[in-house]
């Protein structure tokens, strides 16, 4: 045993600049208000009393630089979809994006000439949620999923492609 | 159906004719030419009152010519009547704008160009309503493919024909 076994006390935690900045990440995800069509409301019922998102720390904002996440929860008209995409620049970094719904997706029904198809088209999606609409369940379950990909990802700590082979061992 | 006196309408414009096939409503057929004074003479006329433009619709019969027909919805709020007018256009469609009579056909006249290309003269602020300015086509007419063209938000959509086919 070393001579700084047993020595710290209660309130000192040990864990990595990774863990924790993830950690804190994950934990305060902030949507934006921002609802497109139908998904908005189911949207709005898993933010209301019965579902409750703020118990995950998800606590929607009024504008994109206070955002973490944009939940693009509805479809997508190729008239809104410069809007879309302009709300997506706005935010700060490190920003997430969750496709609600299967018009988000893929443009659901409504294959025509007004609709994109699929919001992958215009900015990157990191969790799809599907259904039509989603129930406020699948949604919270669409957070979880995204807390989870966070809790694995990089930050201060390089990719393994990146590091010297000798470390990478 | 309630008898609309529509008499002195007749007699002043002869190029108007009553559609004897309608059932709803008494249905005018009026060319081009004669719309905005027969719109003028609907509204103003004392036994007639038509004062209120309910809508204006495009139709188009592609592949048959003419190719382009207005329909406008009028009510006598008044009287309790209604009436509407049909108005065969050709290709490129073009008819006048009504906008001075009622000024709702302003929003209805852009919707009615924006689906289907027909052109108003004289309408004070013709651009699209519900489509982008920069938006190539009306997605209304019978020749425009419903999934519309390829491009990166829609890899879909049909590929545009090269010498002017489409809308």
């Amino acid at each position: 045993m070393g001579v700084l076994s047993h020595s710290m006390q209660d309130s000192v935690l040990f864990t990595t600049a990774d863990d924790i900045i993830n950690w804190s990440r994950k934990s305060s995800l902030w949507p934006q208000t921002f609802g497109i069509a139908c998904c908005a409301i189911e949207m709005i019922s898993a933010g209301c009393a019965r579902y409750d998102l703020d118990r995950f720390g998800v606590v929607f904002r009024p504008s994109p630089r206070q955002s973490d996440v944009m939940i693009v929860a509805g479809t997508v008209t190729r008239k809104m979809a410069p809007i879309v995409r302009r709300l997506y620049d706005q935010m700060a970094e490190p920003r997430y994006v969750i496709a609600m719904g299967t018009c988000a997706i893929s443009g659901g029904v409504y294959n025509t000439y007004a609709v994109v198809q699929g919001v992958d088209c215009i900015i990157p999606v990191d969790i799809h949620v599907a259904g039509c609409p989603p129930r406020p369940e699948a949604l919270l379950h669409g957070f979880l999923q995204l807390q989870e990909k966070i809790t694995g990802s990089r930050v201060l700590r390089a990719e393994p492609d990146a590091l010297p082979s000798a470390e990478r061992a | 159906m309630t008898e609309i006196p529509l008499g002195s309408a007749l007699e002043q414009f002869s190029n108007v004719h009553l559609d004897e096939t309608a059932a709803d409503m008494p249905c005018l057929m009026v060319p081009p030419a004669d719309l905005l004074a027969l719109c003028q003479f609907l509204r103003g006329e004392a036994a007639l009152q038509f004062n209120f433009l309910s809508d204006i619709c495009g139709v188009d019969f592609h592949p048959e010519a003419p190719r382009f027909q207005l329909v406008y919805h009028l009510v006598s709020i008044p009287n309790h009547w209604r009436l509407r007018l049909k108005c065969w256009l050709g290709d490129p469609p073009v008819a006048p704008t009504v906008t001075s009579v009622w000024t709702t056909a302003n929003w209805h006249e852009r919707e009615a160009y924006d689906m289907y290309g027909i052109h108003f003269d004289g309408h004070p602020d013709l651009r699209r309503l519900y489509m982008w300015d920069e938006f190539d086509g009306y997605p209304m007419r019978r020749d425009f493919p419903l999934r519309g063209y390829k491009d990166h938000m829609n890899p879909l959509g049909v590929e545009r024909r090269r010498n002017g086919g489409g809308a």
